[in-house]
């Protein structure tokens, strides 16, 4: 009996054995490994497209927000001299700095960073950036007589206030925080983080703001888009198809020509305002403001999200059958009743797919808002555009991002708690 | 996230576009419009004719230029030769060592009789890797037919709602609005930058810029004023000159133009640092042909921005296809230079951050 099992393929220990002898578990392990990689390899192009074009940049550029190595880089003697001085105490550091910043500075000069380090230094404390320039011109025509103090106190006072050498030192590390605190209104002082003067407050307001409209946009585009899916669903196919055309036209017509159109619609003297006073509804001295404002936005952007409300909305409501109405109302239902308790439920997944994709779409809207926006319509990602391309401060932009980056995924991770992922459906 | 990704397609794009370009092409960076086609008349037509199998390539993306070059010199790949800048953005590319030093005398051309380069344009050299190119100015363009039988005389009359009411456009920045308000609010010229530097001159500016605030609609393209004014969205607004002289002049719109308390500034090349040698030894040679006396004159049939060398001024003359006189059309022609600030790029390399930061939160509450 034994002997026999043996020969099926059993050993001493009670392992089965594939026919090549080896425990029939791990034959089987690795036949699944060689599939899982021959999976892998087939989408390993799109994979590493993927990574190397999409991930690692933005990888990169969220790095940015915390990286600071510029000032340890560009001034590492005055880094390692200010270790021993104490800021507390009022005083300038001694001569030890003055003679390490005089060197890192001759270094600096002839690579030419010593502005790049004024400019990073200039985002934490105004003037640093024509300090450091205005030195970096002199520092060649200074001798080490054993008064540098004197000589960078010459060229300019700031060099013994204390306060310039304290900010310094506490951005001094390879990595700072300085940039997410930044993009919270706080910024790290002389004890420790404080909130920024009430006049420069204002990323919190702007995330809030950017919140806020987005949900108003997604709750526009689902009353408005409901009613259209509802229709186009319902409607014979040749009518539908026509209408259907009407909804993606708008889709296929560029973005800029569509929030443009809008400009000429909305403005003052624009053709809704026009025929208004037309009409007489409305005086000719009391035009309605409906763009450079948050309705502008409001309106363009709903009527340019529209389209990823009512697509998911209408595939949803193409596969509820028809017939469970019918029978709801057979069984007595109402009209309302029959929509409220046995259509509606069953569109829920397709309006779950249409708001995530509205609100996340518009949560990092930049075009429109910009154009239509004036100054109560723009949104965060208008901030960080401006960090991006024209202050250049690419750590505060890269801070923003990762910040409004993990905002989309709290929410999306809280809807999932809440409604659950599951129930969206794109049809 | 959007923008993001397009640099990072831009930079790819951009990278393949310089594999398959010939080795004599040169790519000049520039702001499109009127102001590219400028540039094309009067620098690089003849220029190609000169230099047959030389090929240049307009590229258009002059607004992203500093950001767009910082993001090539990282990437370890320039492919632009020559960039059209205005001299606060040269300044922060000199700062951050991404384009060239030039050493005015040895690299551009003299004047006709024979001053030096340096001499010729003086302090408009506001940085060595800076090669000047035009002077133009911001100021106020207002309807004609919006302001009753007196049109404004200088630029306060934007702070006067009650003898201009209606709505007015300014830059959605705080360089130029700051400045303008300490104007109006009986600050002497001199005095300007040393009250904006403390935060009671700030205070000034913003509660004087507060009176007009929910009359002012804000632009951020240079192209947005000319298209309110001629639409009468707004009464007054300020803008580049030569976009106003565009809409005056070849658009006959009901529009004048003030020139009191104009601000100029500086456009100008610069060559990106890094650039190999023969691409560097091109560039320099098409940049001192470009700015020469003559080069710089002839722009200005085209477009009315003042030429940045002295030696140049006489020499403007007609407009190439509407025939009148350009010089007086001249930001710098000294009938219209009565009350004017220079761009302070000392002092908004230092306080742009702050007081940029100050203003969005004055904008947004």
């Amino acid at each position: 009996m034994q002997r026999g099992m043996m020969a099926n393929g059993e050993n001493a220990t009670g392992l089965i054995l594939a026919a090549d002898g080896r425990p029939l578990k791990q034959s089987l392990a690795r036949a699944l490994r060689l599939q899982k990689l021959r999976a892998l390899a087939l989408i390993a192009p799109l994979l590493i497209f993927i990574l190397v074009t999409f991930a690692a940049p933005i990888a990169d550029m969220l790095f940015r927000s915390v990286e600071n190595s510029i000032v340890p880089d560009t001034l590492p003697l005055t880094v390692q001299a200010l270790a021993d001085w104490d800021e507390t105490s009022g005083e300038p550091p001694g001569e030890a700095v003055f003679v390490a910043l005089h060197q890192d500075l001759l270094a600096a000069v002839a690579a030419k960073a010593h502005t790049r380090v004024g400019s990073r230094l200039n985002y934490e404390k105004t003037g640093l950036a024509s300090l450091l320039r205005k030195t970096g011109r002199r520092v060649k025509r200074m001798a080490e007589d054993g008064n540098l103090a004197a000589q960078f106190a010459k060229i300019h006072k700031d060099w013994v206030n204390p306060e310039i050498w304290a900010v310094i030192k506490r951005f001094s590390g390879n990595y700072t925080s300085g940039y997410f605190l930044n993009s919270i209104d706080t910024r790290l002082g002389a004890d420790g983080i404080e909130a920024k003067p009430e006049n420069e407050r204002i990323y919190i307001f702007l995330f809030e703001r950017t919140l806020l409209l987005s949900v108003a946009i997604t709750v526009a585009c689902l009353l408005i888009g409901y009613p259209v899916a509802f229709l186009l669903a319902t409607l014979p196919m040749r009518t539908s198809n026509v209408l259907m055309i009407l909804v993606l036209l708008p889709f296929w017509t560029s973005l800029l020509v569509r929030t443009s159109a809008w400009k000429v619609l909305l403005q003052q003297q624009g053709v809704i305002n026009d025929t208004l006073v037309f009409l007489g509804l409305i005086a000719d001295d009391a035009r309605l403001a409906m763009i450079n404002n948050q309705t502008g936005t409001i309106i363009a952007m709903t009527h340019i999200l529209l389209p990823f409300m009512i697509l998911p909305l209408y595939s949803v409501m193409r596969t509820i059958p028809p017939s469970y109405m019918r029978a709801a109302r057979s069984l007595g239902a109402t009209d309302w009743t029959a929509f409220w308790r046995v259509y509606f439920p069953q569109s829920v997944p397709g309006i779950g797919a249409g708001a995530i994709l509205v609100f996340i779409l518009a949560i990092g809207y930049y075009i429109t808002p910009e154009l239509v926006g004036g100054t109560s319509g723009t949104f965060i990602s208008n901030r960080i555009a401006y960090h991006i391309s024209s202050s250049l401060n690419w750590g505060l932009a890269a801070a923003l991002g990762v910040i409004l980056l993990v905002v989309v995924l709290l929410l999306y991770w809280l809807y999932d708690k809440i409604i659950g992922i599951d129930n969206v459906k794109l049809g | 996230m959007r923008l993001r990704t397009f640099l990072a397609a831009g930079a790819v794009v951009s990278a393949a576009m310089a594999g398959a370009a010939q080795a004599q092409d040169m790519t000049i960076v520039s702001w499109g419009g009127a102001y590219s086609a400028s540039q094309m008349n009067a620098y690089h037509k003849p220029y190609m004719e000169m230099n047959p199998g030389l090929n240049i390539i307009n590229d258009e993306s002059g607004a992203e230029a500093v950001a767009k070059l910082r993001a090539m010199a990282e990437a370890g790949n320039t492919t632009w030769d020559v960039v059209d800048v205005v001299a606060s953005d040269a300044i922060r590319l000199c700062d951050e060592g991404l384009a060239l030093e030039i050493d005015p005398d040895a690299m551009l051309a003299p004047a006709p009789d024979g001053t030096p380069a340096s001499k010729d344009f003086g302090d408009f050299l506001v940085t060595p890797c800076f090669i000047p190119q035009i002077v133009y100015s911001t100021t106020f363009g207002y309807r004609t037919d919006m302001v009753g039988d007196t049109p404004p005389k200088d630029v306060c009359a934007v702070f006067d709602l009650e003898t201009y009411p209606g709505k007015r456009s300014l830059e959605k920045r705080p360089i130029n609005n700051m400045e303008w308000a300490l104007m109006c609010d009986g600050v002497a010229m001199e005095d300007i930058y040393d009250m904006l530097a403390t935060e009671e001159g700030q205070a000034r500016a913003f509660a004087k810029l507060d009176t007009i605030k929910d009359q002012v609609v804000w632009w951020s393209a240079g192209a947005d004023t000319p298209q309110l004014l001629a639409d009468g969205e707004v009464v007054i607004g300020s803008t580049y000159n030569g976009r106003l002289f565009k809409l005056i002049e070849e658009d006959k719109q009901p529009v004048a133009m003030l020139w009191d308390g104009q601000v100029f500034d500086l456009d100008g090349w610069i060559i990106p640092a890094n650039l190999s040698e023969e691409r560097k030894e091109r560039a320099l040679h098409y940049i001192r042909f470009a700015t020469d006396t003559q080069r710089l004159a002839d722009q200005a049939k085209y477009i009315s921005y003042g030429p940045a060398r002295a030696s140049s001024a006489p020499l403007v003359g007609k407009h190439a296809t509407l025939g009148i006189d350009m010089a007086p059309h001249m930001p710098n022609e000294p009938t219209n230079m009565s009350n004017t600030l220079l761009y302070n790029y000392e002092f908004w390399a230092d306080y742009r951050d702050d007081i940029d930061a100050k203003f969005q939160t004055w904008l947004a509450k």
